[in-house]
């Protein structure tokens, strides 16, 4: 289990019971567990999803869509049962937020999900976590058994007159299945491949009801922002970006970790001070700012706000909230090819530009980096790239394409420096190090 | 739903809310490209070739997923589209084996298409393409995994199509493939509707492969000669040294009242033309006993010299004829007008498979009750009356599943058996196996011995309030039962029906009067006068023998003479070969059957993939056979009755009354390809040209058939167009609910046996043995006909 981390700048909204045993409910209790819920049940939906629109909050996955929004749009009348579901299929490579959250404090996913069915009318929730997260489904299935336990599951909750069931599930591995119908998809116990779209999930989504689909990280967030208010939540974050939210830091800093930062923190700041700045006092490179998926920032490009809008400004996303760090000793080549390699391999296969362009691109990469390419293969890459852009059945190809065409045009000189047979500098930089020693 | 208006390349357009944009532009003559979209099947937006640009949208969109709304504006080939298009085709063709010389899809394929319209001609990869071995997953169906481009369309129309689910997807990202369910093989009614839905040489037919290219056979849209359901079947035709050989069948240009749908038996099972046992000479009892082979003037001279003889010295009484399910309605014309007229005998008969004669009795003068096998894919609700379509007429099946599936069509089934169309059904009762004509009465409301509950009784009131039905009904109904049923049914607001048997033309044959009572269009024989002045004789005007009965008179030594055509009795009804002892039996068909191997003339016969005319499915479905193919040293049944005819000393002029009514040799018997017929004939008119009459064109015949036939009386130039036509079965002569013998026969083949054709095809016997098709065990081992 990795240890906690901590940084005086972190404003401690919803990391504010990590390492403190909330995953024991009786303590979960005494840190103002489930006073949310017994708040939302009094109130009842319209306050919830006035108090949802109020804070701000955009959908902590990486699309940064606003929650309360997203609730709203659910239909008040179904003939099908409408559902709750809680997207912890995190598996973009950087972000491990969710993952502390199952960890420390999943009683509040469960008490997210109890006040976003209370918000739409649901009677069912679904939790469903990565397949690699199989040693925390034991947490959180823990938890649930005990939400039930004390009544705040099943029959009458809060004695509302109010059900409420909460289903714990695991995925099987795809990285495919966090995108959200394509999880739907996965807990029908069907492949995972997506859904077409429209209709959205809100209409028709789980077994063809009405569903709403959140996040892990803000599913957490509503008991916090339901307890302290929308308007002070949204005070936290910057402009439009309510809150606050867990930046997982990694690679090459001082001090790695999951930092809860309010919205719109400076990206150099969360490198240089919460990070602890780069480690063994090399020089930065890059950094890719959201989970893999996200365009590189080159180092002059770091002084930008961490929010979905200022983000967008500087030609990157906000993601997932995985920083990635790169000191000057990585190879841009090598991180472009372990990025595509991942994709290659992750996607679905559904449909052409995704399943074909994934693998054309790993393997031009691959042999560029090995040293066996000439210039138009640079041309040639990009090329790919920005034909697979936008026209994939789902994100997944854009999530490849988009880092890909980021790497070849603020790196171009790297990949020069591999071409006509020279291979990787940096392989033979460390190689000739490695003879040293 | 309304309609709205919407731009298209600065074209406007309307078309119905909802429609989807690669629909509406396909009917306004713009064509959007796509791999994976399929009319009728799911929408998969996995081939990304049909991006268009919505005017206000960031991203490119699918038109095969976008419904069209009021106010659209969309641009589908700008160079940002093309682009794009071009890039999609880049990428297939990365992996894709460039095997196209070779590939049976080289030609036809839809993907050669795109390459050439949207050029990806040059590969930017140096990368080698992901191989995969090929494999056989039936006797049928191979497949070439290399090849295939991922656009599920045998997946959809395996499973959603058919109801058969036997294809899945293996693995994923790049290594995603098609992959039979039960691993390495079908498990499946070997339709081989993937192979036809594919749009490259992914999947392939084992009847086909590898054996010529598209472009070096003739094409001939005919009729398939198997079941009842009469789909169009498009054979491949390649010339051999003793004429031209099927290669192929396939549904190309879907047309026909198929729809996109054709089963094994019409797209594999025409291998019984060339079979090695088939009879290319005629034979001739020898002194010894035994069938030797002789000249045609040997056989005829003998055959006719007999029968004249016969009929000279005994009577017409004494001669009896038995017609085929599977000859062309001018065929089984000529064959009862021979018999009648030249043999002077009304002892004819056919294996009869349902009783056509009782429905048609029920329906004369209600017009417009029978219904087309076109009007199940849009019947709002559907009855089903025994029999099981999935086995025993596939296209039919077809037809009610998609109507099912895309208009939720009410499926209401009764039947003894658990077939599989009850998984469609709405609502669905068992009745006892003998028990139809119980359920009939307890349907129309009256007391009888079924043993009705409520299920029974909310299924029978569920069926009464529908407002536009369809009954269909299987051979289980015969004679009065039949009528109770249509006048049921005619109690209710808007009913049609349609009665099951089993042969390509077991209606035809029915409606051209192989029937000792009844002449062509179900006139009694009483009425035959009617008939002298076109027959140019005196027709017999007493009910003859029937089937049955001739093989009894025979036994008891009076019947002198048997002629038989297309059909197999003594296998098929059990007879005992010595009670034809005593009976001159001449035999014309494909094969030495059992009842040929009895004869002591046997004249090889072309069969229906070799001839031209009209054949009738069991909907009243009139449609135009074609000549295909070609076998040195057969003739057909039009020719040899003729023949026969005229060494009896019969005026073929009078039999074949060519010269009378429309005049036209349409180029049918030559063979003609679709659209030569009218070619032929505007090219005559235009030329002031007679056209060259012959004895032995069926088209004469079918003028008289026209003529004297008020149902069959039919526009003519739509069928000559290769379509359907429905014939008028409300002006039959037949009067409702006279008595007749029940000699109703069902042949109950299944997918995989046709009677006498399905024993002497090697696909299907392949198919069956190896054990990929989901089956049941067959009912009859023996079927012939």
């Amino acid at each position: 289990m990795p240890s906690l981390v901590s940084h005086p700048d972190e404003v401690k909204i919803i990391s504010h019971r990590f390492g403190q045993g909330a995953a024991e409910i009786d303590r979960y209790i005494e840190l103002d567990g489930y006073k949310a819920t017994r708040a939302a049940v009094e109130k009842g939906p319209e306050w919830i999803i006035n108090e949802m629109k109020a804070s701000g909050l955009r959908g902590r996955g990486g699309a940064g869509f606003p929650t309360g929004l997203k609730w709203s749009f659910v239909p008040k009348q179904s003939d099908r049962p409408k559902y709750v579901l809680v997207n912890g299929d995190e598996s973009e490579p950087g972000t491990c937020k969710d993952h502390v959250i199952f960890l420390h404090d999943p009683h509040a996913v469960i008490e997210g999900t109890i006040i976003a069915g209370l918000a739409i009318g649901s009677k069912m929730g679904f939790i469903y976590l990565r397949g690699e997260y199989r040693y925390l489904l034991k947490i959180m299935e823990k938890a649930v058994a005990d939400a039930y336990a004390k009544g705040f599951l099943g029959k009458n909750i809060f004695g509302s007159g109010i059900d409420f069931d909460v289903i714990t599930q695991t995925g099987a591995g795809a990285y495919e299945v966090g995108e959200e119908s394509a999880l739907m998809e996965s807990l029908e116990g069907k492949r995972g491949v997506p859904r077409i779209k429209p209709p959205f999930p809100a209409v028709v989504g789980l077994y063809g009801g009405p569903t709403v689909i959140n996040n892990a990280e803000t599913i957490a967030s509503v008991p916090h922002i339901l307890l302290m208010g929308g308007e002070a939540y949204a005070k936290v974050g910057s402009e439009r970006n309510g809150g606050t939210r867990l930046f997982g830091i990694s690679g090459h800093v001082e001090r790695p970790g999951v930092y809860e930062l309010p919205m719109g923190y400076s990206l150099r700041k969360a490198i240089y001070e919460v990070g602890g700045g780069i480690r063994g006092g090399k020089k930065l490179k890059a950094v890719v700012p959201g989970g893999s998926s996200t365009p590189v920032l080159t180092a002059d490009e770091i002084d930008v706000g961490l929010d979905f809008d200022q983000m967008g400004k500087a030609g990157t996303m906000l993601g997932s909230g995985g920083i990635v760090v790169l000191d000057e000793s990585v190879c841009m080549v090598e991180f472009a090819l372990r990025t595509i390699q991942f994709y290659q391999h992750e996607s679905c296969g559904w449909c052409i530009p995704c399943r074909e362009g994934t693998d054309w691109l790993k393997k031009s990469i691959g042999r560029l980096h090995a040293g066996g390419a000439v210039d138009k293969d640079i041309d040639n890459i990009r090329y790919l790239a920005e034909n697979m852009l936008g026209r994939t059945f789902c994100p997944l190809g854009d999530a490849a394409a988009m880092p890909t065409i980021g790497f070849v045009k603020k790196f171009r000189k790297e990949f020069e420096d591999h071409l006509n047979g020279r291979g990787c500098p940096y392989k033979h930089a460390r190689e000739r190090e490695e003879a040293l020693v | 739903m309304a309609d709205v208006t919407f731009t298209v390349d600065g074209k406007k357009l309307t078309a119905p809310a909802g429609t989807l944009l690669i629909d509406a532009c396909k009917a306004a003559g713009i064509e959007i490209p796509a791999f994976c979209y399929y009319p009728g099947l799911s929408l998969q937006a996995a081939c990304r070739m049909c991006l268009v640009r919505l005017e206000k949208v960031p991203k490119l969109q699918t038109a095969c997923t976008t419904p069209v709304a009021e106010g659209m504006a969309v641009s589908t080939e700008t160079d940002e589209i093309k682009q794009a298009r071009k890039s999609m085709v880049e990428l297939l063709l990365g992996n894709h084996p460039l095997d196209c010389p070779v590939c049976d899809k080289g030609g036809e394929c839809e993907l050669q298409d795109m390459t050439y319209k949207y050029g990806a001609g040059e590969s930017k990869y140096v990368e080698i393409k992901q191989h995969r071995e090929e494999q056989q997953w039936s006797p049928v169906v191979y497949f070439d995994r290399p090849r295939c481009i991922l656009c599920y369309r045998c997946v959809r129309v395996c499973g959603e199509g058919m109801d058969v689910w036997a294809l899945g997807v293996e693995n994923r990202a790049v290594g995603s493939v098609i992959a039979p369910n039960g691993g390495d093989h079908l498990n499946c009614e070997e339709c081989g509707m993937c192979i036809d839905i594919c749009p490259v040489g992914a999947l392939t037919s084992g009847t086909y492969r590898y054996k010529t290219r598209p472009w070096e056979m003739n094409h001939v849209a005919t009729i398939c000669t198997h079941c009842g359901d009469g789909c169009k079947t498009t054979l491949g035709v390649r010339i051999v040294t003793d004429g031209s050989e099927i290669i192929r069948g396939n549904n190309r240009d879907k047309s026909g009242i198929n729809g996109d749908f054709l089963c094994i038996k019409g797209r594999y099972a025409f291998d019984f033309t060339t079979h090695a046992e088939r009879i290319t000479k005629p034979l001739m009892r020898q002194a010894d006993g035994k069938l030797a082979p002789v000249s045609w003037e040997q056989a005829l001279d003998f055959a006719g010299r007999r029968l004249k003889e016969v009929r000279d010295s005994r009577g017409g009484k004494a001669i009896g004829v038995i017609g085929s399910n599977r000859t062309t309605n001018e065929e089984s014309y000529l064959l009862q007008k021979f018999a009648r007229g030249v043999l002077g005998t009304n002892n004819i008969d056919h294996h009869r498979t349902a009783d056509y004669a009782a429905f048609a009795a029920a329906l004369k003068g209600h017009a417009g009750r029978e219904a087309s096998l076109r009007d199940f894919a849009s019947a709002p609700a559907i009855l089903l009356i025994g029999n099981d379509p999935t086995e025993q007429h596939p296209a039919l099946a077809w037809q009610v599943r998609t109507n099912v599936r895309l208009n939720r069509s009410r499926l209401y089934v009764a039947n003894h058996a658990d077939i599989k169309l009850r998984r469609q059904a709405k609502a669905a009762v068992t009745v006892p196996q003998t028990g139809y004509a119980a359920f009939v009465q307890y349907l129309s409301g009256r007391e009888g011995s079924f043993d009705g509950n409520d299920a029974t009784a909310g299924f029978c009131d569920a069926i009464r309030n529908e407002s536009s039905l369809l009954i269909v009904f299987g051979s289980e109904l015969r004679g009065r039962d039949i009528q109770s049923l249509v006048q049921f049914g005619l109690s209710l607001p808007d009913t049609k029906f349609a009665c099951l048997g089993d042969y390509s033309n077991s209606r035809g044959a029915a409606d051209m009067g192989l029937l000792p009572d009844l002449l062509p269009g179900y006139v009694p024989v009483s009425a035959a006068a009617q008939f002298n002045e076109e027959y140019c004789a005196s027709l017999p005007t007493q009910p003859g023998l029937d089937l049955v009965e001739m093989f009894d008179a025979a036994g008891r030594g009076d019947l002198a003479a048997l002629y038989v055509v297309g059909s197999n009795p003594v296998a098929r009804y059990g007879i005992d070969p010595s009670s034809l002892r005593n009976t001159f039996l001449i035999a014309q068909d494909m094969f030495l059957t059992e009842t040929a191997a009895l004869a002591d003339v046997v004249f090889p016969a072309a069969n229906l993939y070799e001839k031209a005319g009209t054949v009738t499915n069991t909907y009243g479905d009139l449609q135009l056979v074609k000549k295909a193919a070609d076998k040195a040293g057969v003739r057909t049944d039009f020719e040899l009755i003729v023949r026969l005819a005229d060494k009896m000393g019969a005026n073929p002029k009078t039999l074949v009354p060519f010269g009378k009514g429309v005049r036209a040799d349409f180029g049918q018997t030559r063979g003609a390809q679709s659209g030569e017929a009218d070619r032929h004939a505007v090219w005559l008119a235009a030329n002031h040209l007679e056209p060259k009459l012959s004895p032995f064109d069926p088209f004469a015949i079918f003028d008289e058939i026209q003529r004297l036939v008020s149902a069959y009386n039919v526009p003519r130039l739509n069928l000559l167009t290769g379509n359907d036509e429905h014939i008028k079965s409300e002006l039959v002569q037949i009067e409702p609910g006279s008595a007749r013998r029940d000699l109703v026969f069902p042949s109950n083949d299944d997918l995989y046996t046709s009677g006498t054709l399905g024993k002497y095809s090697a696909k299907l016997r392949e198919t069956v043995e190896s054990g990929t098709t989901v089956m049941k065990p067959a009912e009859s081992e023996t079927a012939a006909d």
